[in-house]
């Protein structure tokens, strides 16, 4: 089983030289630790900036430059700063090549449902919608089972949903799937010491296994 | 050169009234038009739709407003981060429109831009698109939304002129530019105001005919939510 830095280390093994990337709040804002060093991407901020860099030191704090998690960070060299209004015309208009986001459960036609939960308090989508409507690329993190042992990769999205038939892949705790166009999700990867059993018993909606699936490969 | 200095911060505001629809900059604490913020306060109008992407926390940003019972209606994309928000909005006492993020950004732009309606991808599927008319192009079905406007739009930048021209700095830009242009009086406080002539008019992000008001504030807290370093 992976712990979160082992979904994001995984999921970091997605990322291609020259993407743009937005980056989900959670274990998706891990990923940014694990992309080769080798590799020119640019990590893009909803709230207005191109060009993510990492933590800032304690004196180079600057209250006016965060993230989407309204995290203090930096600038790369080349960055550019925009309103909220170009930040998300260039996600609408597919110019992000990958976004990475969680999910709390996502369906085999690739329904995402990530923003409520019905009788809690409701805290608003933020711009979930807006990138699950247009990304030409989602990978999304997730715990493939609740707490309490149920599936989250379901026949059909019990929660509210945040977006129609727009997941590509997931990176979960036991498993990397895609979703199919055509539904169902087609299991590519085990995480160490799991086995396709425990991967057929924790997912609900259609499962694809097609020939031997290897063990994921982790740095 | 049109001047729209005021004096401060309770001149910007003398003419809001209460059930006045704000328009209010800022993405979490980070922008947020803190002197406007306060003078609201002490000028006590109550029965407020603020139009803003968040809600502050309880003891910074509109969450003091809240606290004070002004606002009636908030219209936002994510709230969280405040728990006497959650408290009236679970009891009914503040009613709550939530919008995706990139909708609510593009229906303020809309809105200053003379652009009554348009279509997006955000929401298609889910109860945002509940009521709403949508439409197919090139095989997606996308979403028609409204443009927002504002009673008054309240607005924070780095540096401006007496002209009305503004500059923002890092993302504290984010809502800010779109707001300015969707206010029927639009109010801008800034860190410095600078002499006329000394912003470069190709680096000025807001154009002074969409600024009514301006004034230097005071004091800025810039409170940081989640203060994340490295070490060494």
């Amino acid at each position: 089983m992976l712990d979160k830095v082992g979904i994001a280390k995984r999921i970091a093994q997605e990322v291609r030289d020259g993407m743009y990337i937005n980056l989900g709040i959670g274990i998706p804002t891990l990923v940014a630790n694990y992309i080769p060093k080798n590799m020119n991407v640019v990590l893009q901020s909803e709230n207005g900036l191109l060009g993510i860099g990492p933590f800032p030191l304690e004196k180079n704090i600057d209250p006016d430059l965060i993230n989407a998690g309204k995290q203090t960070i930096t600038m790369m060299l080349g960055s550019a700063l925009f309103s909220s209004a170009e930040s998300f015309a260039m996600i609408r208009s597919g110019k992000v090549d990958l976004t990475i986001l969680g999910a709390m459960e996502v369906s085999e036609m690739g329904d995402i449902a990530n923003w409520k939960v019905p009788g809690k308090m409701v805290k608003g989508m933020g711009g979930a919608m807006d990138l699950v409507a247009s990304a030409k690329n989602i990978i999304v993190a997730m715990q493939h089972c609740s707490k309490e042992g149920a599936s989250k990769l379901l026949r059909k999205c019990s929660l509210p949903i945040t977006g129609l038939g727009c997941v590509k892949k997931i990176v979960s705790d036991l498993a990397v799937l895609d979703v199919l166009p055509s539904g169902g999700f087609k299991l590519l990867e085990r995480a160490p010491g799991v086995s396709i059993e425990q991967i057929k018993n924790a997912t609900e909606g259609k499962l694809i296994i097609d020939g031997n699936i290897p063990e994921m490969k982790l740095q | 050169m049109i001047d729209k200095r005021v004096l401060n911060s309770d001149e910007a505001v003398r003419d809001i009234p209460d059930n006045a629809v704000l328009m209010l900059g800022g993405f979490g604490l980070c922008g947020i038009p803190e002197n406007c913020i306060s003078a609201l306060l002490r000028k006590g109008i109550k029965g407020l739709t603020c139009i803003s992407n968040n809600a502050g926390v309880d003891d910074f940003g509109i969450g003091l407003l809240l606290k004070t019972r002004q606002v009636r209606k908030m219209i936002s994309s994510y709230v969280g981060e405040n728990a006497e928000f959650e408290r009236q909005l679970l009891s009914g006492e503040l009613e709550v429109e939530l919008i995706p993020q990139g909708t609510l950004a593009e229906r303020v732009r809309a809105g200053g831009a003379g652009i009554p309606a348009f279509f997006t991808p955000a929401g298609v599927g889910t109860e945002v698109a509940e009521g709403k008319e949508t439409r197919v192009f090139e095989g997606k079905t996308y979403l028609m939304e409204n443009w927002l406007k504002a009673d008054f739009a309240i607005v924070k930048a780095w540096k401006g002129d007496a002209a009305g021209n503004l500059v923002y700095k890092g993302t504290a830009r984010n809502f800010n530019p779109m707001m300015a242009t969707a206010g029927n009086m639009t109010i801008a406080e800034v860190e410095e105001l600078v002499e006329v002539g000394e912003l470069d008019p190709n680096e000025i992000h807001t154009p002074g005919i969409y600024v009514h008001r301006i004034f230097q504030g005071a004091n800025y807290e810039k409170r940081i939510e989640q203060k994340t370093i490295i070490e060494n």
